[in-house]
């Protein structure tokens, strides 16, 4: 198992570290525009914050997992985990939002104590579409997990699992030894309660991010190949396969480097530039709250440290009304969500 | 003067090709693109079949091109290597099948 930036002690385990290197060099000299410049050219700059439709909470970065590409340098040493205070202060909010999808993310969401205590007064809301992210492994990491897939029926979670490929090589690589094996497992003990099954409400959606320095490809296509490769080798069936492009951001960032692809990246990245994707990134419909209850405008501008530009910055003294229309923050990262048809949490945005 | 005469910056220029006959240049495109859709074959298929080409013709922009084509597909490198051998084996079998004009021509002018 590879380590965290923060246990290897590595540079880039800083966030402005990061900002520095994504501001730098090649988008110092010239030899490509900056993000700001870019979206300029077509006059959506600034870019500001719609209607809020999409509330996702990170409830911590400790995760059993280390990936190659975590842009939350997520990992067993982690220690940042939301408390069950931070959690009341969340209730709060998801009772009086406008939202419709709450999502929660991490590190292993799982592993948080208060997880359980959290999505259960979190689905009394009744907010529309309530997301689990689940690395899946978790469900077989240990006894305590084992009734998961059970737990996220009772409290109808619509569950979004990482799935980078249908065959083991390429996903333990980017995942870790014997991550593709028990991720399969998972899979299909989500299929037994229901998850993920034809005209299922139980909703069981796969993200796809590439395993290694290129794009995604199309998300029509990858969905059908993902769906006839795990349905005709393991008998697993899910619903929507959802294509995310790795942003280079923390591990990405540390891998891109280390294999001297970060540069050949941000030009394809910058070369696959797609203005009707800015029209519907993620942060301008996102609020994400970290784990110690700070707003930002998506959870890469979290893990780079830039809070959200509003005078409201934590979840105490949370106002919907206030957080609309704000300037989002950006930087080089944000050629991520813009490249080809677009990325999202949600997948292609075009 | 560059010391090489291939420039993987080049690949990039492809499409300036239009510049100096934009007609020509302009309807290879738009053939090449149509060529390329999902149609009886899947584009999958399809880039597998260009990988394999690309390199019986050994045209680096095109390896280049199509490695990254196959990896965003999804596409694995034990179905990369798989297309390569079908297409040594026909480069191959081209070349040996040759042997039989060789064989032809020795049977014909000796006694």
């Amino acid at each position: 198992m590879i380590k965290s930036l923060h246990q290897r002690n590595s540079e880039l385990a800083k966030s402005n570290r990061q900002l520095e290197i994504l501001s730098n060099g090649i988008f110092q000299n010239g030899d490509l525009p900056k993000f700001k410049d870019k979206i300029a050219e077509t006059g959506q700059f600034p870019l500001k914050a719609k209607k809020l439709e999409i509330l996702q909470i990170n409830v911590g970065y400790m995760c059993n997992q280390v990936c190659e590409h975590c842009h939350v340098d997520a990992g067993p040493d982690r220690k940042e985990i939301m408390t069950r205070d931070t959690m009341r202060q969340c209730l709060e909010v998801i009772k009086n939002t406008g939202a419709h999808t709450l999502d929660l993310t991490g590190g292993a969401p799982e592993m948080n104590p208060d997880f359980r205590w959290f999505v259960e007064e979190a689905a009394k809301a009744g907010i529309k579409d309530f997301i689990v992210r689940s690395n899946l492994t978790i469900i077989r990491a240990n006894k305590k997990y084992y009734d998961l897939p059970d737990f996220f029926k009772k409290h109808n979670v619509h569950v979004i699992s990482s799935m980078p490929h249908w065959t083991k090589g390429k996903t333990d690589k980017q995942r870790g030894n014997g991550v593709f094996d028990k991720s399969i497992k998972a899979l299909q003990e989500l299929n037994a309660v229901g998850y993920g099954m034809p005209d299922s409400d139980l909703r069981l959606d796969l993200v796809y991010n590439p395993s290694g320095a290129f794009l995604p490809g199309n998300q029509a296509s990858m969905e059908k190949d993902f769906k006839k490769a795990l349905l005709d080798d393991f008998d697993i069936n899910f619903h929507n396969l959802f294509t995310i492009t790795n942003l280079p951001i923390a591990r990405f960032l540390d891998y891109l480097i280390a294999s001297e692809n970060y540069e050949d990246y941000m030009y394809a990245l910058v070369e696959a530039y797609n203005p009707a994707a800015v029209k519907n990134v993620m942060c301008t419909n996102t609020l994400s709250i970290s784990w110690d209850g700070f707003l930002y405008d998506c959870d890469f501008n979290q893990m780079l440290d830039l809070p959200v530009n509003s005078k409201v910055k934590h979840i105490s003294e949370y106002n919907e009304e206030l957080l609309e229309g704000r300037t989002i923050m950006i930087s080089q990262h944000c050629y991520g969500c813009t490249a080809g048809a677009g990325s999202s949490c949600q997948g292609s945005v075009t | 003067m560059q010391k090489t005469y291939y420039d993987p910056a080049d690949l990039k220029k492809f499409g300036k090709i239009t510049e100096w006959n934009e007609e020509l240049g302009n309807k290879f495109f738009d053939y090449y693109a149509k060529v390329f859709e999902e149609g009886k074959l899947t584009a999958r298929e399809k880039s597998l079949i260009a990988l394999a080409v690309a390199h019986t013709e050994q045209c680096p922009y095109c390896i280049d091109a199509y490695t990254q084509d196959g990896l965003q597909r999804g596409i694995t490198k034990e179905e990369m290597m798989e297309a390569l051998h079908v297409g040594a084996a026909i480069k191959g079998g081209a070349t040996l099948v040759h042997g039989v004009q060789m064989m032809n021509k020795v049977n014909k002018l000796e006694m």
